[in-house]
């Protein structure tokens, strides 16, 4: 086995831990955003996309390169901001409802 | 590696770094913004770093030029335009989707990967095969089976475990195949062979996730998730690239650990949950009830009076809330409690919803404050000295059945709801949930059912209490 392979399996390894360990402090109200935030994060895939399709010099390698950069782009930049969204959602207070809702007055009955 | 590709490498380890430091600061809600935003500086660096490789590289011809930038401003429109227009109730399609083609992308990069080296003179084989075939194996079966989930949770698909007779035969056969023919690539280069392995994995993915039923969903979401990591990680080990290494190492280790919560919440195996569900899925049998003796009926204005003189007011919503777009409706209604003074929390099962944490998303979305999303265990000890526990949308993970032996959710953890003073149930029928059973809480004495769909229910209980208060 050659020492890249080793280095590339420890580093794999060791970051595989490291997840488990920051991942499992996550609280239970962010595990949606965790999971599209890690969508974006194996969005990195992307680079792959990019170095590979670099080599390619015929018509299915063109293609392939093509389908896999509009795949692995769609994740990552979709992944960021659909996270950004939802993270923009939590509050730690209420905050006072800025749209008028319709407010559903009360019909004459009055008030007691 | 050339002195150039190892500075570039270092590059790579700080994006990687970036992505670490991001996730950590995931821990609370009050830092998970600055979290995300660490993550996309680690993403921009990373994207920085390849494009000066491929400039210094120069070996790019014009066409691949061509080729990368028009995919990559084709894709970031796509992504763009699907997370910003995307409904938060659709997040678990959304998510499923971007499985799909982060899985998909990696398997391509393996093919294609594979393809152009066997046009060398040198071949294929060499110590990255294993990693090329695993990355095809993993990655086909994610891109299908998660286009297959986001099908059912869309409704494209029916939701209900789709079973033939045969299917499990069917799955061994294309697992077989498709573990055969990669194993034969090891020692022999063969671009058929890899087709079939494509091919196998590709039908592996649909036949995989069509038994499985809707409310199992956020383990088969969390489960290609992790799918889709180990892809990514493996793309890594084809191309030699730490980045893809370490961020699919995260993902995947995440993704880990999400199914394994989801499956324990459902105190079920995740064999069991692969194999099939409980057989009935989403569309449970509705039976009407039917002046049923045992079950007391109540109305919106006894219910209100109920809440309105509550001190403590636990709400329990389920994945009914969200499919009856109750959110805003239970967001309302609570904070008019609140203003009453009444202490008012949400207890918020694990898999109360179609992907782990999607409730809470879902509430966050109507203006609930996060303190007040509690978790299971946190909040259970709280229902006994709770005056009225308002249960939504929500069935089994309410029923006391779990705590016995000798049924189909038995051992399942579930929300004390029962230890509760008075609990009102919001359900449009006595139907039964997901798994088939009448749930023993609507017989309890304490117990008043509130007939009604979510949504018009939060309305009429809403008006009720505010008559009430003046």
């Amino acid at each position: 086995m050659s020492t890249a392979l080793v280095t590339d399996l420890t580093i794999f390894v060791l970051a595989l831990l490291v997840g488990i360990e920051v991942i499992g402090k996550v609280p239970a109200t962010l595990h949606t955003p965790l999971m599209s935030a890690t969508n974006s994060i194996h969005g990195i895939v992307l680079a792959g996309a990019l170095l590979i399709g670099v080599t390619a010099h015929t018509v299915v390698g063109y293609i392939l390169a093509f389908v896999a950069a509009v795949f692995a782009s769609a994740n990552v930049v979709g992944g960021y901001v659909v996270t950004e969204r939802m993270l923009k959602m939590f509050r730690r207070k209420a905050q006072p409802q800025v749209k008028a809702q319709p407010q559903p007055e009360l019909d004459g009955k009055g008030r007691q | 590696m050339s002195g150039f590709t190892g500075e570039i490498q270092l590059v790579y380890v700080l994006a990687a770094a970036c992505f670490v430091v991001g996730l950590h600061l995931m821990n609370s809600p009050a830092t998970a913004r600055r979290g995300n935003q660490v993550s996309i500086a680690g993403m921009v660096i990373a994207g920085i770093a390849t494009l000066i490789l491929l400039i210094h590289d120069g070996t790019v011809t014009a066409a691949g030029w061509i080729v990368l930038i028009s995919g990559t401003l084709i894709g970031s429109a796509i992504g763009l335009y699907a997370a910003r227009t995307v409904q938060m109730t659709a997040m678990p399609q959304l998510v499923s989707a971007f499985n799909a083609v982060g899985g998909g992308a990696a398997a391509l990069i393996a093919i294609y990967g594979y393809i152009e080296s066997e046009s060398n003179a040198g071949g294929v084989l060499g110590a990255t095969t294993v990693f090329t075939l695993l990355d095809v194996l993993i990655g086909a079966v994610t891109f299908s089976g998660s286009i297959i989930a986001a099908g059912k949770l869309q409704g494209t698909i029916p939701g209900q475990p789709i079973i033939f007779k045969g299917g499990r035969a069917i799955n061994v056969a294309l697992a077989v195949v498709a573990i055969g023919a990669a194993a034969f690539m090891l020692t022999t280069a063969s671009l058929p062979a890899l087709l079939i392995v494509v091919l196998a994995s590709l039908a592996f993915g649909v036949m995989m996730v069509l038994p499985i039923g809707g409310a199992d969903m956020p383990v088969v979401i969390s489960l290609l998730n992790a799918f889709t990591g180990t892809a990514v990680a493996m793309a890594g080990f084809v191309i030699g690239n730490w980045a893809l290494i370490v961020a699919g190492a995260l993902v995947g280790a995440s993704g880990s650990i999400l199914t394994k919560l989801m499956a324990d919440a459902m105190n079920r195996s995740l064999a069991n949950i692969i194999v099939g569900g409980f057989g009935t899925g989403d569309s449970a049998i509705a039976v009407e009830a039917a002046a049923d003796a045992q079950v007391r009926s109540i109305a919106a204005d006894d219910a209100a009076i109920q809440l309105a003189y509550a001190s403590k007011v636990i709400i329990v919503p389920g994945y009914g809330l969200a499919a009856a777009q109750a959110q805003h409706g239970v967001a309302e209604l609570a904070k008019i409690l609140e203003d009453r003074g009444i202490e008012v929390s949400y207890a918020i099962h694990p898999v109360a919803g179609r992907m782990p944490g999607h409730m809470n998303v879902l509430l966050a979305e109507a203006n609930v404050p996060y303190p007040q999303l509690r978790e299971m265990d946190e909040i259970n000890p709280e229902f006994a000295r709770t005056d009225v526990a308002l249960v939504i949308g929500a069935n089994d993970v309410t029923n006391p059945a779990a705590r016995r032996p000798g049924n189909d959710i038995s051992g399942m953890p579930i929300l004390d709801v029962d230890q509760a003073k008075a609990i009102i149930v919001v359900k449009r029928s006595m139907g039964t949930g997901y798994a088939g059973m009448e749930n023993e809480l609507y017989f309890d004495p304490k117990t008043s059912m509130f007939f009604a769909d979510a949504k018009k229910a939060m309305a009429d209980l809403t008006a009720a209490v505010k008559t009430l208060v003046g």
